[in-house]
């Protein structure tokens, strides 16, 4: 990829007041707030939305960890989702149902997965690692199709959600939407701690000049790699939550198009920002939704705009706030 | 053994098929540096045009010919207008950006043409079988195919190894900015070059619609197969394209037709039953981890990069 310094790409503190602060802030207020609306008014739908928001936005911070602070586009992000999804689907079917027991064997089957997929993947660099991360979910995706036990092609339903014996009961949709929203805050904690130490200034480091970085003595691919496996286990547990909501699984969560959706949710929101890929994650899930209700050909306004964003935005809705245009 | 004869020629026309698309992408990213997504986008209206085209005139052949002239067009103003300002962005913004045009023509597609998929059916005389080997019958249409393809991939070699156009491609690829300083004009040859990727993609789409249904996002699984034989071949390789592609074919047509029998020698019928077809479509994936492993840039990486 490029080798020159994207000013996007640098961390900083985000402690003055922006209009990118105040619209996360806002965003985060408006996020914290919406059970209250959803109890209010009694719209649940609202609040199913916005659970699946949350999730798919813990997805895409994970994806930004390696895409935005890496430089590693990887176009498989979704077999994650899937192997999450998956782990606790397979669990609950063979009649293990603790989520004690299937939430961490979504997160060690996800870094399992991602260990193998970046040892290898890792090999290569630029357009052949797009694809090859691609290829690699493209495998996960007909292996999935291939489980004819679980349902191949159509799918498992999940009868029961994860049980946390009495500690947090996920069939209460505010308590799984905060869950979900608690998870999402840590987990943007855990990426700021990251990109932050020692470790995320050689990650980002690599990314802007890999060779520099090899020369002072940093094994860079071992870097990148424990950041790729970071990311996959934090999307694993993306897609047990995942599961849990929609109480179903099929092949189709890892679709390639699912992830393409991840990386449009974080290139929108401006890649490398810590809440980037939040702010993201909302306005594709809302432009999707919303433009759905409009027309009955909502993609054909939706791939254009995806398009423009390519062409003509630098840095996402979050560059945009910043008034950084591209060119 | 004549089975295996029979898969190993449908395995060939799928690499040949596999080709035409390999080498539109690998010829894009080659030249202008463009991943391209939507190259599945102009299989997938290749084939549409095609069964329009079969239904007003009611001949295949010139409904080929009228698809590859449409989609050749078609490719040419898709450049002009939303590939152009792409290039000198960055290969993610070339992923969003191709994304979007995935969206794009698959919804135009169910506007234009409907949600239900669409047929292109042959002309009589193609739907027989010929006797290739003492005992052996093939489909004459999938020889056909096997047989246009190869004059196609023919056709490429001579357009880029011996014609004019052909040098200033090979120049364009090896070093952009000397073509446009010599007085070339580059924005001319990338819509071309993008025209022409767009035709073989669309003839890749036509030969294989009536065999599959034309329907909305047939493209989008063929050009994931695409990339991997570019992966396998390395990138902006027309000939390492040309054998990857039919590596990939035979690899997924034999696969399929007998590993589940294979399995079943050493597993119970019923897992080599479930088994054998996952294993078989993960197979090409597995080669292609393999070859990366020992060589990362593809078996031909191109010279220049």
């Amino acid at each position: 990829m490029t080798a020159s310094l994207d000013p996007t790409l640098v961390a900083r503190p985000s402690l003055a007041f922006t209009p990118r602060t105040a619209f996360t802030a806002a965003l985060l207020v408006i996020l914290a707030l919406f059970p209250l609306y959803s109890l209010v008014t009694g719209n649940t739908f609202v609040l199913t939305l916005f659970t699946r928001v949350l999730i798919l936005a813990i997805g895409a911070v994970s994806l930004n960890l390696i895409m935005g602070y890496g430089g590693m586009v990887s176009f498989g992000h979704a077999a994650y989702l899937g192997i999450g999804g998956y782990a606790v689907g397979i669990l609950a079917k063979e009649g293990i149902g603790s989520g004690f027991v299937q939430w961490p064997v979504a997160v060690a089957a996800s870094a399992l997965y991602a260990l193998v997929v970046g040892a290898l993947s890792l090999r290569t660099r630029g357009v052949y690692f797009i694809m090859i991360t691609l290829a690699f979910a493209q495998m996960i995706y007909y292996v999935a199709i291939g489980l004819d036990r679980y349902g191949g092609d159509d799918g498992l339903t999940i009868y029961k959600r994860s049980d946390f014996a009495g500690l947090i009961d996920l069939n209460n949709k505010t308590l799984f939407y905060y869950l979900c929203f608690a998870i999402l805050l840590a987990s943007i904690y855990l990426i700021s701690r990251l990109v932050n130490s020692r470790f995320g200034l050689a990650i980002r480091g690599t990314r802007s000049n890999e060779r520099r970085m090899r020369a002072i003595g940093f094994p860079t691919v071992r870097y990148k790699l424990a950041a790729f496996v970071i990311a996959g286990a934090l999307c694993g547990l993306a897609g047990a939550l995942l599961a849990n909501h929609t109480n179903f699984i099929s092949p189709a969560l890892m679709h390639w198009t699912r992830s393409g959706d991840l990386i449009v949710m974080v290139v929108l929101g401006g890649l490398g920002s810590l809440f980037g890929p939040v702010i993201g994650a909302v306005t594709f899930l809302l432009l999707q939704e919303g433009l759905s209700r409009f027309t009955e050909y909502p993609d054909l306004i939706l791939g254009p705009i995806l398009l423009l964003v390519a062409i003509y935005v630098h840095g996402g809705i979050g560059g945009l706030l910043e008034g950084r245009r591209g060119g | 053994m004549l089975y295996f004869i029979e898969q190993c020629l449908n395995g060939v026309q799928l690499g040949m098929l596999l080709f035409l698309l390999a080498a539109g992408l690998t010829l894009v990213f080659g030249i202008m540096d463009l991943v391209n997504l939507a190259h599945g986008s102009l299989y997938m209206l290749g084939a549409y045009f095609a069964a329009t085209f079969a239904v007003l005139t009611g001949s295949f052949v010139i409904a080929l010919i009228g698809a590859l002239l449409a989609s050749l067009i078609a490719g040419m103003v898709l450049e002009v207008i939303a590939i152009r300002p792409l290039y000198r962005r960055d290969h993610l913004d070339h992923v969003l950006g191709t994304f979007g045009l995935i969206l794009f023509f698959n919804e135009l597609v169910r506007l234009v043409w409907g949600p239900e998929g669409r047929t292109l059916s042959l002309p009589p005389e193609m739907l027989t079988a010929v006797q290739i080997l003492p005992g052996v019958y093939y489909p004459i249409y999938r020889l056909v195919i096997i047989l246009a393809t190869l004059a196609v991939a023919a056709g490429l070699y001579v357009v880029v190894m011996r014609t004019r156009l052909g040098m200033l491609i090979r120049a364009g690829a090896s070093n952009r900015e000397m073509v446009g300083a010599l007085g070339i004009n580059i924005k001319l040859l990338y819509t071309l070059v993008f025209g022409l990727g767009a035709a073989l993609a669309a003839f890749a789409g036509v030969m294989q619609a009536p065999i599959l249904t034309v329907q909305i996002g047939m493209g989008e699984n063929i050009l994931i197969l695409a990339f991997v034989v570019i992966i396998i071949g390395g990138i902006g390789s027309i000939r390492g394209a040309f054998v990857a592609a039919l590596i990939v074919g035979l690899i997924d047509t034999v696969g399929r037709a007998f590993l589940p029998d294979l399995l079943r020698h050493v597993l119970s019928t019923n897992a080599a039953q479930t088994l054998g077809p996952s294993l078989s479509s993960m197979s090409i994936y597995m080669l292609m981890a393999a070859i990366l492993v020992f060589r990362p840039e593809g078996l031909f990486p191109a010279a220049s990069r």
